[in-house]
């Protein structure tokens, strides 16, 4: 049952991902992107990460979307959109990737799952995922939390430095 | 690679997607199957409140749409610290409130930024 649903999701991923990367329009990839968001956060389930799959649902298919969406009207592809294909890079790109996905498949040959620490997946499930992240992130991971604000802070002053020279 | 339990609390979720998707698609599967067909031009125009349209549908966007939704963006990702922090509040306590309120200082300088630059205002 276990490896149907994760073959569901993956075979959806990968779909979907086709589709956003080969649609000639930016609306529809954005469109597509939103259903493959909603898998990845089924794969996210699957793993017991149930805050992940929160979370990638909120930000990823609720902001950074709107961002995606944004960012295309900005850009106001018009003559792109008949064009017969938005770059002409394609194998550059398909050699780029095959050889990620070769990398990856060689290296994963060894690759075993297991856990370190004392956060066993037994544990994690007994007291749920979101506490035992919580606990994790807001006693031991104290810096790399407030580092993430310094982010966010920097994103905010470069949006808005940019945006202003934009319109002035 | 899967985990090693189901998430079967999440079966609910899972058959309320189900549902609305199967509602979505059912109305629309229905009604095609239900109206009459009979199109001319005025009928397949693109409706504006009873005027004619008018340019192009594709208008450039503002960027200050694009202010707005980064502000969003990071205020959401904000938002979502909070919840594992409110979860775990009453095991760490003081010491969380310390953090938390640290994290909510360093995103004030952006928003306190964000207003001295004027970026929510749309002049």
């Amino acid at each position: 049952m276990l490896e149907f649903f994760f073959g569901y999701l993956s075979l959806v991923i990968i779909i979907f991902s086709l589709l956003v990367v080969l649609s000639k329009n930016a609306i529809h990839s954005v469109l597509y992107m939103l259903v493959m968001f909603f898998h990845v956060a089924g794969i996210y389930l699957l793993l017991q990460a149930e805050f992940l799959a929160a979370v990638q649902i909120i930000v990823y298919a609720g902001a950074i979307l709107v961002l995606f969406l944004f960012a295309i009207m900005l850009l106001n592809l018009r003559e792109e959109l008949s064009a017969e294909q938005l770059t002409d890079g394609w194998p550059a790109s398909l050699a780029v990737v095959a050889g990620l996905l070769l990398t990856l498949m060689l290296s994963l040959g060894g690759f075993t799952t297991t856990f370190n620490g004392s956060w066993s997946p037994e544990k994690i499930k007994e007291i749920t995922f979101t506490k035992a992240l919580g606990q994790a992130l807001y006693t031991g991971y104290i810096l790399p939390f407030e580092v993430a604000s310094i982010i966010l802070l920097v994103a905010i002053v470069g949006a808005i430095v940019l945006a202003k020279r934009r319109l002035n | 690679m899967p985990g090693r339990y189901l998430p079967t609390e999440y079966l609910p979720v899972a058959i309320f997607i189900a549902i609305s998707i199967a509602f979505g698609l059912g109305a629309l599967i229905m009604g095609s199957m239900v109206r009459l067909r009979r199109p001319y031009r005025e009928k397949l125009m693109p409706y504006e409140s009873g005027i004619d349209p008018v340019g192009e549908p594709r208008v450039r966007f503002s960027i200050r749409f694009y202010i707005i939704a980064m502000l969003f963006v990071v205020f959401d990702v904000e938002a979502i610290f909070m919840y594992p922090w409110a979860i775990v509040f009453d095991k760490i306590g003081l010491f969380a409130l310390i953090e938390m309120i640290i994290f909510i200082v360093i995103l004030l300088v952006g928003y306190v930024y964000a207003l001295k630059k004027e970026a929510f205002r749309w002049e």
